[in-house]
């Protein structure tokens, strides 16, 4: 590899933002299509949030991915079959390891260089800043697209809860293995994956453990019996029957004292871990409530409890972040939300995208394969044939969003790119057709 | 692995959600795999390796109906590897369906360092149709291919369209008894391509004694393509 890319102009290529799973795809779906790409990536190698040795990665050493093998793959590159049904995070980072370099996009890839703006050249085209994380100075590159891919699990989000707190507090995302709860009374706060994942390690090693919720959820199983619970679990059929269906395989922890959801199924990412109930049912994890205040040595409760934890991990979740991009080229809102069509086409920027950016219940790999499909076919569509990209924008922009994103889900920031992943699919897919009519 | 069925849900195509329409047989929606993945088995993998690498993309050879990886051992795999290719044969699992097959030939292309060029002969080129709708091949050589009609126990007909837009060679004999030259000219116009004919051999190209021809041929139009 060069030490950078040509300079200044790059003609028809496309500028790609992190070499995550969703950087990756893009690379290779924009190969495929014939396009020249320079990926950016400001780690020194790929794997993003996958990649433990990254600073910014969310995952711990216990970490196993929640959605099976075959609905976490990308759908033209199979994990190896015989790869358990939930791999560790070491396989996921190996697999696009391999990934990378089975489709060579190494080739491609420019790390430790972090791209610093975008900004629109006119004539659809982008002005790049790029800059060495290494430090030295940084340069611009003007190209034909951009695909930003640069995750959404890795900027975390803390509560803030007043009054002084005597003993530790620290992110999830700074939480890497179980030496950290030995000897320790934890209060994990947060009922996402996260949550539940540290809650059950700090079950298994630390002296004590309570665990906050600000609500109910719907605790799936990871298997009904022998089968992995999300490949019995039926993706067709009346939504009723699949919610009863639904509601039938989740844990009722509130035997336990946790809260009954406050939602109907589906209107919350789903919480997989088979684990919960069973450590709530050795009285090893204590459920409680929200926290409302720090007190000294004390946390406080919503129902006014008061309870001595020393370290507190604040499983809280993650913001989006486009430090990069001015806000109304996303149609960002004040909260920090962007508005984008199927959560991945700039609505006023043509050539401008980003993959990744969805929360399925499912794996992120296969969406994030079909929108840099997507992604890449339109800006071919774009150079061979400009009438029709104009007629499948005019009739994209009509298509409802409630047709991508049907479900009606619990209005926190978590949920801002929740979708089912079949209507999700299908939407990329109609999609797909239409450019290829 | 038998302990799976138990848990079986009731299946979609029963009587009260009715059958399955051809528009929920997509590439995007693969209810199939994921609600039953076919599950892992042994396969034999033979590999002849050259001794440098020249950054060759590997070749995945895949046999037809009652053939296995040796037919190819026998002259091809030696010969390419000696023409700088890393070349392997795969035997789909005994008794597997056409979906099984072609999971197995995906999964070896896959586990492969890169890009795999993949080669099927006879049946073996119906079960590599079916894979380039799975895996973005480097390049496929179907020889002699038998495109229709069963594979046993029971194999549906229905060829995707290759992703990645991969180049396709389409190589035979016109007088080939198994897949006659009307045959192997339509497995060629499914792809867009004319066939390369090799006059008086028979269906098993790579078992007769001019042999090295038609591997030649492919190698060179390999050669060419990269
Ligand atoms: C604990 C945990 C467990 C998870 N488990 C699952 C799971 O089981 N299944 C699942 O599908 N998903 C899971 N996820 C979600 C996970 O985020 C996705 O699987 C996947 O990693 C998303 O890939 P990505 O490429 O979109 O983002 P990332 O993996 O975050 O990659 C983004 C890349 O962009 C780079 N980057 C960012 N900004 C810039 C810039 N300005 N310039 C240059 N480079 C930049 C980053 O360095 C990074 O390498 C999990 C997340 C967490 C936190
Ligand atoms: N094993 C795995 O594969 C695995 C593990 C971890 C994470 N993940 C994935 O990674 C992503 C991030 O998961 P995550 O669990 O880190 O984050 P998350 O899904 O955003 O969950 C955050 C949790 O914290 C709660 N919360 C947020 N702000 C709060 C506040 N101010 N006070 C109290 N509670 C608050 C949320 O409650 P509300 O519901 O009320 O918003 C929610 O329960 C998800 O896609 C997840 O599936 C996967």
């Amino acid at each position: 590899m060069q030490d950078s890319p040509d300079l200044g102009d790059r003609g028809g290529a496309v500028c790609v933002i992190g070499a995550g799973a969703s950087g990756l795809t893009a690379v290779k779906n924009l190969r495929e299509q014939g396009f020249a790409v320079d990926c950016y990536e400001r780690e020194t190698s790929v794997g993003g949030a996958w990649n433990w040795r990254h600073d910014r990665s969310p995952v711990y050493a216990g970490a196993h991915v929640i959605s099976s093998r075959p609905l976490t793959e990308f759908p033209d590159f199979p994990m190896p079959d015989t790869w358990p049904d939930y791999p560790h995070h070491s396989q996921i980072l190996e697999y696009l390891e391999r990934y990378a370099a089975h489709f060579e996009l190494g080739d491609d890839i420019w790390f430790g260089m972090e791209v610093a703006s975008i900004e629109p050249a006119g004539d659809g085209r982008w002005d790049v800043t790029i800059r060495s994380t290494g430090g030295g100075s940084s340069r611009v590159q003007r190209y034909a697209a951009v695909v930003i891919a640069n995750g959404h699990n890795w900027s975390p989000v803390s509560p803030e809860i007043p009054g002084e707190f005597g003993g530790q507090v620290i992110h999830a995302n700074a939480y890497k293995d179980p030496s950290r709860l030995r000897g320790r009374r934890v209060l994990v706060i947060g009922g996402g994956n996260t949550g539940c994942d540290i809650a059950v390690e700090a079950a298994q090693h630390a002296d004590r453990v309570w665990h906050s919720t600000r609500r109910g959820y719907w605790y799936a199983p990871k298997y009904l019996g022998t089968r992995p619970a999300d490949q019995a679990r039926p993706r067709r059929g009346p939504a009723w029957w699949r919610q009863w269906r639904y509601r039938r395989a989740a844990a009722d922890l509130t035997r336990w004292g946790v809260p009954a959801p406050d939602h109907p199924p589906f209107a919350s990412h789903p919480v997989v871990n088979g684990l919960l109930p069973h450590y709530l049912g050795h009285g090893r994890i204590e459920p409680v409530g929200d926290v409302t205040r720090y007190d000294g040595a004390a946390v406080e409760l919503a129902d006014g409890r008061r309870i001595e934890p020393n370290l507190v991990i604040t499983a809280t979740g993650y913001r989006p972040r486009f430090d990069f991009a001015a806000p109304e080229l996303l149609d960002t809102d004040e909260h920090g939300r962007p508005d984008l069509h199927l959560h991945t086409f700039a609505r006023r920027h043509p050539t401008l995208a980003v993959v990744g950016l969805v929360q399925p219940d499912s794996g992120i790999f296969p969406l994030a394969h079909w929108q840099s499909v997507a992604v890449a076919r339109w800006l071919r569509l774009r150079v061979t044939d400009p009438e029709k990209a104009a007629a499948v924008q005019r009739e994209e922009s009509q298509r409802p969003p409630a047709s991508w994103s049907r479900r009606p889900v619990i209005p926190t920031r978590r949920h801002w790119f929740e979708v089912g992943h079949v209507d999700y699919l299908r939407a990329v897919e109609s999609l797909l057709a239409r450019m290829a009519a | 692995m038998s302990e799976r069925r138990k848990f079986r849900p009731p299946r979609f195509g029963s009587p009260i959600f009715g059958e399955r329409g051809p528009a929920e047989m997509s590439e995007i929606l693969r209810y199939e795999d994921w609600s039953d993945p076919v599950p892992a088995a042994d396969r034999e993998v033979v590999s002849r390796l050259p001794d440098d690498d020249a950054g060759r993309p590997p070749l995945l050879f895949v046999p037809g109906h009652g053939h296995g990886a040796a037919v190819f051992a026998e002259h091809w795999l030696g010969h390419a590897a000696g023409r700088g290719f890393p070349s392997h044969a795969v035997t789909p699992r005994p008794g597997g369906d056409l979906r099984a097959r072609v999971h197995d030939v995906v999964q070896v292309a896959a586990g492969l360092p890169r890009r795999t060029v993949l080669i099927g002969h006879g049946t073996g080129g119906r079960v590599v149709a079916g894979a380039l709708g799975r895996y973005p091949a480097r390049a496929a050589v179907l020889v002699a291919p038998v495109l229709a009609g069963r594979i046993p126990p029971a194999g549906r007909v229905r060829l995707p369209d290759p992703v990645g837009g991969p180049p396709m060679l389409v190589v035979g004999s016109p007088d080939d008894s198994v897949v006659t030259r009307p045959a192997l000219d339509r497995a060629a116009a499914r792809y867009g391509v004319a066939p390369l004919l090799f006059p008086g051999m028979g269906h098993d190209l790579m078992l007769e004694t001019s042999w090295a021809e038609p591997i030649d041929a492919i190698l060179d139009w390999l050669l060419k393509e990269l």
